[in-house]
């Protein structure tokens, strides 16, 4: 898709290769030694499904006349399907609000780790980066059990405050809860990636920074936040595939709150239940590939928006 | 690391620098920055948000299934039960967990084990080779990235239903093959890392290409390598949706499938909640990967840097 958008990440050095042109056949064999058994897994693992999964959203299977070409009808179908746009709609909401909210409080994290002011920073940065390291299935299970009125602790604390103030699983709070969740398990991720973005600024911008008398917030707004933007743009493309891709939080939510998620509650909600209890192959495949094009053309406008303004 | 620890302790020096001129002027006490308390505070309450549900499920690990139900979540019950159910989720339906894990296990030692070594191999090929196609291998590499694994997750079902793959483990292992991100953090790292002249030298000497790779490469990239072997050994031990739709048969899941069956049972016609095991069973299921993250925690801190948000 886009050579040109990751231009901005590096490329430009890492093209001019040092090679020579008489090596250029001795190293034409040693380069696909090295880089051919990738690519064959690549394209058997990733290009032949994309390819399949077309192929399979051209067709259609009917009880009457079988499996069939039927051009775009799914695609059609697709437009029309109110089920799957309301699935949309509510990733997107959630991508709008919980995106922006997590990789608020990680770069705030990582600046006041990187300022050197807090004390055994070195603890907090591991401490704060663990809920990484738990599966998305654990994650959303423990923070399950903590909303449910069974054993979990919102009863209690319902309780204590004499009203029922918090609801995780009614429709208003559910988005809310899935959030939170999404937000604890890569707080720290995007954490410790702009921390280490910081680490690497040049020491003679802040050398030159403090000559001119800037101050601490200057600094981060000068200089900090700027150099950030790589990796921002890194982080904010990571989150929006994981939104838009939304699947595991509320997969494993639904045996909680079986009225308020359902079976389209996100696009690959929709898509897996076509599949398995619908047996709709066909239109499943259809639903992936849309999602699919609409996260990757996101994905790709954020990363040549970022590396523009980045030349600036 | 050379290329990140550098700068780093320069900005080290440079604070040091600076908080000295700073306090000639001031108070005059120490030679570092002062300590911040509300700097401090703030990354107390991210601390607190980070470690209550891995605090939770400690605690709620030590207690029986009426216990669970019966006190308060945030602190222990009146027994302790911790041994009673890891012996219940180790022996509880003939054995099963002990299953999922090696199951878990032969997933990540093939599987995120075989994407790095593909990483590694292709990232240095592109790093450190000139070939017909270098530039389209480039890109589709970078288009990939952006291609949601999960979106492809369908798709690769119906392929491999077609093919007979599903219900074995090849469906869990051969997309796990595909590390787009792994391959550009070597490729990135691999550019610094390696001289050319050194790759230059031991061509003059006549080493093969595989013993350069084998002998020199491998060494200077030991670094990149191990980022990469633990984002991928992350994200398949993490990995659900893929078994999920791939496995019926629970003799295959791994561990994140399991414990989801076991929490399910609590639910629907037939229920029979075993809460303990499954808050036990979480608890058993993060621990080795936490290992894994502390004993490692040098490599992936500065290795992160290295990929994707350097210029």
């Amino acid at each position: 898709m886009s050579s040109r958008a990751i231009t901005g990440l590096r490329t430009k050095r890492a093209l001019d290769v040092p090679g020579r042109r008489r090596r250029k056949t001795r190293g034409s064999l040693s380069g696909w030694l090295f880089v051919g058994p990738f690519m064959v897994v690549l394209i058997a693992m990733l290009i032949v499904p994309i390819g399949y999964a077309l192929y399979l959203s051209l067709f259609r299977d009917q009880l009457i006349g079988g499996n069939h070409f039927v051009g775009l009808a799914n695609y059609a179908q697709l437009l029309q399907d109110s089920k799957f746009w309301s699935g949309f709609l509510r990733v997107l909401v959630f991508l709008v609000i919980q995106v922006p909210i997590m990789l608020v409080l990680a770069l705030v994290a990582a600046l006041a780790l990187d300022s050197a002011r807090v004390h055994a920073a070195g603890f907090f940065r591991i401490a704060i980066f663990l809920p990484y390291a738990v599966p998305g299935v654990v994650a959303a299970l423990i923070w399950g059990f903590i909303y449910g009125p069974q054993f979990g602790l919102t009863g209690s604390f319902n309780s204590a405050i004499g009203i029922d103030l918090l609801q995780p699983f009614t429709p208003t709070w559910i988005l809310t809860s899935i959030g939170n969740i999404v937000t604890w398990e890569f707080l720290g991720y995007n954490m410790i990636i702009f921390f280490a973005a910081l680490r690497v600024v040049p020491t003679d911008l802040y050398e030159a920074a403090a000559l001119d008398g800037a101050g601490p917030l200057r600094t981060i707004l000068s200089i900090k936040i700027p150099a950030l933007r790589g990796s921002m743009v890194i982080a904010t493309i990571f989150s929006i595939i994981g939104s838009f891709q939304l699947f595991n939080e509320p997969n494993l939510l639904k045996s909680l709150a079986p009225n308020v998620i359902g079976t389209f509650f996100t696009p690959n909600m929709y898509a897996y239940n076509l599949s398995f209890a619908g047996q709709q192959f066909n239109y499943s495949a259809t639903v992936a590939i849309v999602m699919g094009v609409i996260t990757a053309v996101i994905a790709y406008v954020v990363q040549v928006r970022g590396t523009r303004t980045e030349n600036r | 690391m050379s290329t990140l620890t550098r700068p780093a302790a320069a900005v080290d020096d440079s604070v040091v620098r600076r908080s000295r001129r700073r306090s000639a002027k001031g108070s005059g006490s120490g030679l570092r920055e002062k300590k911040s308390l509300p700097l401090t505070a703030i990354m107390i309450v991210f601390l607190v948000y980070s470690f209550a549900p891995l605090f939770y499920l400690i605690v709620n690990s030590t207690k029986s299934q009426d216990d669970l139900l019966s006190t308060f979540g945030l602190w222990f019950g009146g027994g302790f039960d911790l041994f009673a159910n890891i012996r219940d989720v180790f022996t509880y339906n003939g054995g099963i967990f002990l299953q999922w894990f090696g199951n878990t296990l032969l997933y990540v030692v093939v599987g995120a084990g075989g994407a790095t070594f593909l990483a590694t191999i292709a990232g240095y090929g592109l790093a450190k080779f000139r070939f017909v196609g270098r530039r389209l291998v480039f890109a589709v590499v970078l288009g990939s990235i952006a291609i949601p694994g999960t979106a492809l997750a369908v798709p690769t079902f119906l392929l491999f239903s077609k093919l007979g793959l599903t219900n074995t483990p090849w469906a869990i292992i051969l997309p796990s093959l595909v590390s787009p991100f792994g391959l550009y953090l070597v490729w990135t790292y691999a550019v610094d890392a390696i001289p050319t002249e050194l790759l230059e030298a031991a061509r003059m000497d006549g080493a093969s290409e595989i013993r350069i790779f084998f002998t020199i490469a491998v060494k200077l990239l030991t670094p990149g390598i191990v980022t990469v072997l633990l984002f991928s050994v992350v994200a398949v031990w993490n990995n659900y949706f893929l078994p999920l739709i791939m496995l019926s048969d629970p003799r295959w899941y791994p561990l994140t499938v399991g414990l989801n069956q076991w929490s399910q049972q609590a639910s629907g016609v037939a229920a029979h909640p075993i809460y303990n095991l499954v808050v036990t069973g979480s608890l058993l299921t993060i621990i080795p990967i936490v290992v894994v993250f502390l004993l490692l925690q040098r490599y992936w801190q500065s290795g992160l840097g290295a990929g994707g948000v350097k210029e």
